[in-house]
């Protein structure tokens, strides 16, 4: 493999990790408040179709993105009703939730579009554009680090940079702002938080509020920048790809990063290659597919470092005992 | 003392979701310009109008037992078993195992032993999670989201690589023998004097899903397994105190768990496709989490759950076929079954047991 083939793939994997990363980091924020979120497939999905359609008939992709984002919190708002307000079981919301997105996206689609559950291609200000970095053109004579830069860090749709000033975003209001330190109590020990005198339920609801953005903007990149158009089940199990990268990266922003660019590459190399031929040894396609889940797995098990959940996740919060 | 009486617990509740999601899609139906009415008298036409569509709703209820019995096993040990989409995929890969290397004489020997390599293999995917998260803590429901994943690749590369026949560009298995292949109701009740539909899938699997149910009854209320398995659900610590171990429970109920998921290719594989494909299994896994809180966890209501989601699955077919209303409708339907019996269940909860509560008062 040379130089130029690797930087291929490497940038087909920045593309194929930024709606894992995203998706991940929203499950981070909500996890970290204690909500499960296995419905971040399904909020993808619904903003995917959102911002495609809206996208298509205004002919602006950045009214698309705020359609997608509000979509993809209008479940948020119903995963929050269902899981806090009224103290249900968080995994069977997703489950719910997911089921309804995928649904849906088909009936409306196909009752705007009559395309069969698509909506028409996107195309012109539609669309994302990839950006031209400042001097990538002019630096790209410049041996090793001139593609490097033109190929690889240039050239992305303005999402794929936003998803990535997330991570460093993340991490400062988690770590270092008032709001993240409780957030972050809340999903440990909400009785503490809420002794106190701080709204366990606020906090909740703030939290399942930024997963849903987050979620918005992944599945609008999905249909909007990394391709053109919603197609039914766009998403392909992206969500839960990124709940594994979550686990993978045991709840924590900076981790989040390499778990989802880990499972990008993965992706990215699935896609290029189908059996990978490893000196006689012949990795069939369907084991790159797999290994995400199996990483997981194994991650999960506890035998490489073990991931532990936040304390109270998955525990409605009841005020007295 | 309860709160409100025990017939509201099992039938008002579930009824009242029941009309909520009903009402919900029925907008939907309406949103999309479509006469719900009218969508309604399809479905019934379509899929109870005729034996064939009663083939059809029993062949789609068949498979919904099984799977929704499996979810309810795992619930009544409070743990929630995501995973029999994956586990009913390696049942598939158990019965076109069985029925393609085995010689058997008739189908009635074949059934049985489909039967077992279904439920052996269903369990052995559901064995490890169960493992882990008795040894290791892992979360079961993240557990068994990956094995369906990791299931669905290891079907792929199977019918691919392995037991796809010679010259077939299709990733599926040859046909199976004429001997495994399941009588159906046609052929079952013609004896009996009464005609059946011949082109309906409903088998004799339908029989075994009902023992199913009966077996699952009275494992869970009239055996020592049963009352461990509750008493564990219900509070792990008490259990623990009574001398109930819990890595027993949890492996046994999701053994139990993954071989009913398992055995649901008895239906699809053996009984309807009589080969196995690549997606087989259609979504049945995730429907059983719907039929089990619909059911209340119970096999009887399981059972009425099933023939429910059964006429839905047909009648949305049929509304397809006939209208502008697409397929997904069922999934929107089935969502908002799952929601409301499942996640929104204290929204109907909570009212309901105030008002019980202010009518005790009146009367006290």
């Amino acid at each position: 493999m040379d130089y130029l083939t690797l930087l291929q793939v490497l940038d087909s994997t920045v593309r194929l990790a930024t709606p894992l990363l995203l998706a991940c980091l929203a499950g981070l924020f909500s996890e970290r408040a204690g909500i499960f979120d296995i419905g971040l497939e399904g909020k993808m999905l619904l903003a995917a179709f959102f911002s495609a359609a809206v996208a298509y008939v205004t002919g602006s992709v950045w009214l698309g993105l705020l359609a997608g984002i509000a979509s993809s919190m209008v479940l948020a708002g119903l995963h929050g009703l269902a899981s806090i307000t009224f103290r249900g079981n968080q995994l069977i919301s997703g489950v719910a939730i997911n089921f309804l997105a995928a649904g849906m996206t088909v009936l409306i689609a196909q009752d705007w579009f009559k395309q069969g559950g698509r909506t028409p291609s996107l195309i012109g200000g539609a669309r994302f554009e990839p950006i031209t970095l400042p001097l990538a053109e002019t630096l790209q004579p410049v041996p090793v680090i001139g593609p490097l830069y033109h190929d690889l860090i240039s050239g992305h749709t303005v999402l794929v940079y936003i998803a990535f000033l997330c991570v460093p975003a993340t991490w400062w209001l988690l770590y270092r702002t008032r709001f993240g330190l409780r957030l972050r109590a809340v999903g440990e020990n909400p009785a503490a938080v809420d002794t106190a005198g701080v709204s366990v339920v606020g906090l909740r609801y703030a939290a399942v509020a930024i997963c849903g953005i987050l979620c918005g903007i992944a599945g609008a990149y999905l249909a909007t920048a990394l391709q053109a158009g919603f197609v039914k089940d766009m998403t392909a199990g992206r969500g839960y790809i990124a709940l594994a990268a979550l686990i993978f990266a045991k709840w924590r922003p900076w981790y989040a990063l390499s778990a989802t660019l880990l499972f990008g590459l993965l992706q990215a190399v699935a896609l290029r290659y189908q059996n990978i031929d490893l000196g006689g040894v012949v990795i069939p396609v369907q084991v790159m597919d797999a290994l995400p889940y199996i990483l997981t797995v194994v991650i999960l098990a506890g035998f490489v470092g073990k991931a532990i959940p936040p304390r109270a996740g998955g525990e409605p919060y009841v005020k007295e005992r | 003392m309860e709160k409100m009486p025990k017939w509201a617990d099992v039938v008002l509740i579930p009824l009242i979701s029941l009309i909520l999601a009903a009402a919900i899609s029925a907008l939907v139906i309406l949103g999309i310009g479509e006469d719900p009415v009218a969508a309604v008298k399809l479905m019934v036409k379509g899929s109870l109008g005729s034996t064939y569509g009663w083939g059809y709703t029993l062949y789609y209820a068949t498979n919904f037992m099984f799977t929704g019995l499996a979810v309810a096993v795992a619930f009544h040990a409070s743990m929630f078993n995501i995973g029999g989409e994956g586990q009913a995929m390696l049942g598939g890969l158990g019965v076109a195992l069985v029925c393609l290397f085995v010689p058997w004489p008739h189908w009635s020997v074949a059934i049985l032993g489909a039967i077992a390599a279904s439920a052996v293999f269903g369990a052995a995917w559901a064995a490890i999670p169960a493992y882990l998260q008795a040894r290791r803590g892992s979360h079961i429901v993240i557990t068994t989201i990956m094995f369906n994943f990791i299931a669905a690749a290891l079907l792929n590369y199977v019918l691919v690589n392995l037991l796809r026949p010679a010259g077939s560009m299709d990733p599926a298995t040859a046909k199976f023998p004429a001997a495994t292949n399941l009588p159906t109701l046609h052929e079952l009740l013609a004896p009996l004097g009464i005609s059946f539909s011949k082109s309906a899938p409903a088998n004799v699997s339908l029989i075994i899903a009902v023992l199913a149910c009966v077996a699952v009854w009275a494992l869970i209320w009239r055996t020592r397994l049963g009352f461990e398995l509750r008493a564990f659900g219900k509070s792990e610590s008490g259990a623990r105190y009574a001398g109930i171990s819990p890595f027993k429970i949890t492996m046994l109920a999701m053994l139990i768990s993954g071989g009913l998921a398992g055995m649901m290719a008895i239906n699809n594989v053996m009984g309807e496709a009589e080969r196995l494909v690549l997606n087989a299994v259609e979504g049945a896994g995730f429907i059983g989490i719907a039929v089990s809180l619909m059911g209340r966890n119970h096999p009887f209501g399981v059972f009425l759950a099933a023939i429910l989601f059964g006429f839905l699955y047909q009648g949305g077919a049929e509304l397809a076929l006939w209208t502008n209303i697409p397929r997904e409708l069922i999934v929107v339907i089935q969502a908002l079954v799952i929601l409301f019996t499942g996640a929104l269940d204290n929204m109907v909860r909570m009212p309901l047991e105030r008002l019980f509560l202010a009518l005790r008062r009146k009367e006290a």
